[in-house]
């Protein structure tokens, strides 16, 4: 679906077409060089965090607030209506007579979606279980905008646990609508799910699928680095055997280009040490930063006021 | 023909369900269930066909599959067809499809799917026919034939 963003709701990237993802990047350049405190005067954000996100909560906040609106909502399943058995269909019957736009959390798969079909209002999915992320998968396409100047004919790679990285899977499909080189370096138990290599191959992508991360280090512009999530793993030998393959820190810059950036969704454990941090090539806290005009742009969009 | 119909004898009224691959034919079965089903039930295993190699068979007798039914049989079986029999005689001949959505009558196997959780009827988008590839509309998922499970 392509064309007006007005009453649109953002549940997945699958949803987006490259004209409206270059849409939305070209919208959040706007409101950082040009910020509006009064945009959204007068107008409500429902945040419905039925799970807890800290970040993502507040970024949306920020975001709202930054822009002159106002932000009502929840931050735990426990304090919310659904403590009380309310359907996730009937809570958005709710909140859309309170607020002019949605944002929502929620643990179960599909919730999201449900959210947008009975909302009058927009929704914007905030995270639906391992599914989507839409917003975080736009902010790490502005980040690599930003810090690169283009997306197309970079070379990309994913480090860590690619398996159950949902932001893995989405930025790995959205990028798939631009042309460039997709490197994915973990271990075999946790490389990427087939179906996402399959979509590479539909869009004729070009990829590397590999473990050594000093061998492909040198031809990488961006370097996505992603936590290894203890949870994920039934049997904690697995996990100690390989929580600590993918650390890097500023020795590992004599093995890339002198201009490679580092992303990460955050939070991180010790595969970024913090020696990093202050080096130009340490795009993480940027990226988180990016997540404020990004979902200003995507407020803005929706509820058609830019 | 003739050796056909002596395998599974012909049914003067109903339904005859063709070309299914062996495998999913007693799935399909289940579309009605012999206990409470009055009239006969012929079914055919392990039939020799140019078309699917090894197929199934099944006729019913005085049964006339509904819209539900016939879409069920779509997902399972997408080469299958079914035959109209009156008197004998094949009135209508369907080659079934798969919609390009489905709603209702396939469960999705995500156990973490909101249409698992709340009463929400499922809906699914037919990204492949054959072999049949199905995604779910709420979280997304893909499932091949071997995941399908019907409602």
């Amino acid at each position: 679906m392509t064309g007006g963003f007005k009453g649109r709701d953002i549940i997945s990237i699958a949803d987006l077409s490259k004209e409206d993802i270059l849409k939305i990047l070209d919208a959040s350049k706007s409101m950082e060089d040009n910020p509006d405190p009064n945009l959204m005067k007068g107008k409500i954000l429902a945040t419905l965090f039925f799970e807890p996100s800290t970040r993502t909560r507040l970024s949306f906040t920020s975001a709202m607030e930054k822009m002159g609106g106002q932000v009502l909502g929840f931050d735990s399943d426990s304090v919310s209506s659904a403590a009380k058995g309310e359907t996730v269909w009937d809570n958005a019957k709710m909140i859309e007579q309170y607020a002019d736009v949605i944002v929502q959390r929620h643990k179960v798969e599909g919730a999201a979606r449900v959210a947008a079909e009975a909302a009058k209002v927009p929704v914007i999915n905030a995270g639906d279980g391992a599914n989507q992320h839409p917003t975080q998968t736009l902010l790490d396409l502005y980040t690599i905008k930003k810090e690169k100047g283009k997306i197309d004919g970079l070379n990309i790679g994913f480090v860590g646990d690619l398996k159950y990285g949902r932001t893995v899977h989405s930025l790995s499909m959205a990028l798939s609508m631009f042309n460039s080189k997709q490197y994915f370096i973990a271990p075999d138990t946790l490389q990427m799910p087939d179906s996402y290599i399959e979509n590479l191959e539909k869009h004729n992508i070009s990829f590397v699928i590999g473990k050594d991360l000093l061998k492909y280090a040198k031809d990488l512009d961006i370097i996505y680095m992603t936590r290894i999530q203890k949870e994920r793993f039934p049997d904690p030998v697995e996990y100690n055997k390989l929580k600590g393959i993918y650390q890097i820190d500023k020795s590992f810059l004599k093995h890339t280009k002198p201009d490679v950036r580092i992303l990460h969704p955050l939070p991180r454990v010790d595969e970024i040490k913090t020696d990093l941090d202050d080096t130009e090539n340490a795009a993480y806290f940027r990226q988180a930063g990016n997540g404020i005009p990004v979902r200003q742009a995507i407020i803005a969009l929706v509820t058609g006021m830019i | 023909m003739a050796e056909k119909e002596i395998v599974v004898p012909a049914i003067k009224d109903g339904t005859v369900i063709d070309h299914i691959p062996s495998r999913v034919t007693l799935k399909i079965m289940k579309l009605v269930d012999p206990q409470e089903f009055e009239h006969a039930i012929t079914l055919g295993l392990n039939l020799f066909s140019k078309k699917i190699g090894k197929k199934g068979v099944i006729k019913m007798s005085d049964k006339f599959l509904t819209e539900d039914e016939i879409e069920k049989i779509a997902v399972l079986a997408p080469l299958a067809t079914v035959n109209i029999i009156k008197n004998y005689e094949i009135i209508k001949k369907t080659h079934v499809h798969p919609p390009k959505l489905i709603e209702k009558t396939v469960k999705c196997p995500n156990p973490n799917c909101i249409t698992n959780m709340e009463k929400i009827t499922t809906k699914f988008h037919v990204e492949q026919e054959e072999p049949i590839k199905l995604k779910c509309h709420y979280c997304e998922r893909s499932m091949t034939k071997d995941d399908i499970v019907l409602n």
